[in-house]
């Protein structure tokens, strides 16, 4: 499953907010098709790391490599155009609040068709066609297609941002605490159809967490972060069933049953 | 056509002083260099509200010479207020000629249309503009929508139009329909009905499009590729009327809707009013011809 070079190369990450650490010296890699889980407290920098990855925000030090077709780019030193290409071409990402990720005032349909119209379509019909697919893809009746986002349940606002950002065929996709403000029965059902969709597509992702059931399910490697900082990192079952750094057993047993 | 006089000496030729007028010359030869770009310009204060066509009114200004006729139409009237009063300052601060025919004008300041007649070689049409930005109704941030329109990325602005055809089967703008300039910038045609956009394409005359109010001008070269945004399987479409022009019995023109008592009973007639009457004087009736003279509905002279 795992190609020979890596699709993203994370190299000393470091972001700053002035005096404070954001995060430091983060350096991983991320094959394709690979689920890479970023586990740690509230504060430990999860979310800072995933916009730097994402091309939200500069780190301060150090560089983000991402492969496209044989060559790596350092996505930071390309030219703002060209990355803004790949942010909406090679990876997509999926906030926490739907409504970061939604246009409220337009259709779940038009919603899904932005991102097609923002690679070039321009045919209604094929369009249509692709939007009911992916509604149906990720659980929405198709009969909401022309229904505003405001009208949908947190759950369905979610599955909407996801089917949004897959339809424009990432290789690769951020996740920001996908399943967070959602009950429980929703959430199993959505890491449910994240596990199918991820595996379907064979696409690579990041998602990060505070909530060890999730990273159990869909992950394949864990990074544990704290402080800023990488502590552990390994195969998800490795790292749950035997933690080494004393923070990640701390974590790991303060979870009911992960 | 009125003939020159004498322009009031309290002010300086065509109101702006020199610098300014400089200025916004240069800032016309950045437009015309890049079709459909829109160019942030010094907009003074001018003797009118800011929205009331102080953009059109300073690109006039600062083009306008001894030599030039004048035309100002104010959605497609010659006649009524806002036309009458620009013509009148112009008139007072240039002593240029000012006419009402479309083909005798050799400058045409206008408000949200463009005249039936044909335009030719020469001629400069002034738009007046209240919001330069297409994009700024789904991107509020102008840092963004510059960013957009220097990469091309104009994906979002087809999401109006498949909003429309999503809703109501077909898209429903009747005005200010985008268009992409010369395969590059998508602008604002400015509220002009979207039945004149097509007059823009290879258009022989010089388009100029001001923005007082947010200080921005742009332009489209003579015989520029002009293209009304659409979907591939839902072309850009015309409204069309069942029946022509109750004056003049045109069936060509873009007709205004106009309630003439209030047993519900109306009337629709041409927008253009030097065109109607051109019409009606070279013998060309309409259906309501007749009763509209009778009770002085034709405009000038009956």
């Amino acid at each position: 499953m795992i190609e020979e070079a890596p699709l993203l190369r994370a190299q000393n990450v470091t972001r700053l907010y002035g005096g404070r650490v954001g995060c430091r010296d983060i350096s991983f890699s991320l094959w394709p098709g690979e689920v890479l889980g970023v586990v740690g407290e509230s504060g430990s920098g999860k979310t800072t790391l995933l916009r730097s990855l994402a091309g939200f925000e500069p780190p301060d030090e150090g560089a983000i490599h991402f492969r496209h077709g044989t060559e790596e780019h350092d996505i930071y030193a390309l030219d703002e155009a060209s990355r803004r290409a790949m942010m909406r071409t090679e990876w997509g990402m999926v906030h926490q609040n739907p409504r970061d990720g939604l246009r409220l005032d337009v259709s779940a349909g038009g919603n899904i068709g932005e991102s097609l119209m923002a690679r070039g379509d321009r045919h209604y019909g094929k369009m249509r066609a692709r939007i009911t697919d992916w509604l149906q893809r990720v659980e929405i009746d198709s009969s909401r297609i022309d229904d505003s986002p405001q009208s949908f349940s947190g759950g369905m606002q979610q599955r909407l941002q996801i089917a949004r950002v897959l339809v424009a065929e990432p290789r690769l996709v951020f996740m920001d605490e996908p399943t967070g403000g959602l009950d429980v029965s929703v959430q199993a059902r959505l890491l449910d159809l994240l596990r199918v969709l991820v595996r379907d597509l064979h696409l690579a992702a990041i998602i990060v967490t505070h909530d060890l059931a999730v990273a159990r399910l869909l992950t394949d490697r864990l990074i544990v972060m704290k402080d800023g900082h990488i502590i552990e990192e390994g195969l998800t079952d490795q790292i749950l069933d035997d933690p080494h750094h004393a923070y990640t057993q701390l974590l790991t047993s303060a979870v009911l049953s992960a | 056509m009125t003939p020159a006089s004498q322009h009031d000496p309290d002010y300086n030729y065509a109101y702006l002083d020199e610098a300014t007028k400089r200025m916004l010359r240069r800032c016309l030869l950045k437009a015309i260099a890049i079709p459909g770009y829109q160019v942030p310009f010094a907009s003074r204060e001018m003797p009118l509200a800011r929205g009331w066509g102080t953009g059109g009114i300073q690109i006039t200004a600062a083009i306008i010479g001894p030599a030039d006729t004048l035309k100002v139409i104010d959605q497609g009237a010659d006649d009524t207020t806002n036309a009458v009063s620009i013509r009148h300052f112009f008139a007072r601060v240039t002593a240029v000629a000012t006419t009402e025919e479309t083909t005798k004008a050799s400058l045409i300041q206008t408000r949200h249309r463009i005249p039936e007649e044909p335009l030719r070689d020469g001629q400069i049409l002034v738009y007046q503009v209240p919001l330069p930005e297409p994009l700024r109704k789904l991107i509020p941030s102008e840092s963004e929508t510059r960013k957009i329109h220097a990469w091309a990325e104009y994906g979002p602005i087809y999401v109006r139009l498949y909003e429309d055809i999503a809703q109501y089967g077909h898209v429903t703008s009747t005005y200010s329909h985008p268009i992409l300039v010369n395969d590059r910038y998508i602008a604002s045609p400015t509220p002009i009905p979207k039945f004149d956009n097509p007059k823009m394409h290879m258009s022989p005359a010089l388009q100029l499009f001001g923005a007082g109010r947010e200080k921005r001008l742009y332009a489209i070269p003579p015989y520029t590729k002009v293209k009304s945004l659409d979907f591939e399987d839902y072309p850009f479409a015309l409204q069309r009327w069942d029946e022509p022009c109750a004056l003049c019995g045109s069936t060509s023109s873009y007709l205004d809707e106009v309630i003439i008592n209030d047993a519900n009973e109306r009337m629709f007639v041409c927008s253009d009013t030097h065109y109607c009457e051109t019409r009606r004087a070279e013998g060309h009736e309409g259906p309501q011809l007749a009763k509209a003279q009778s009770v002085r509905l034709t405009g000038c002279a009956p």
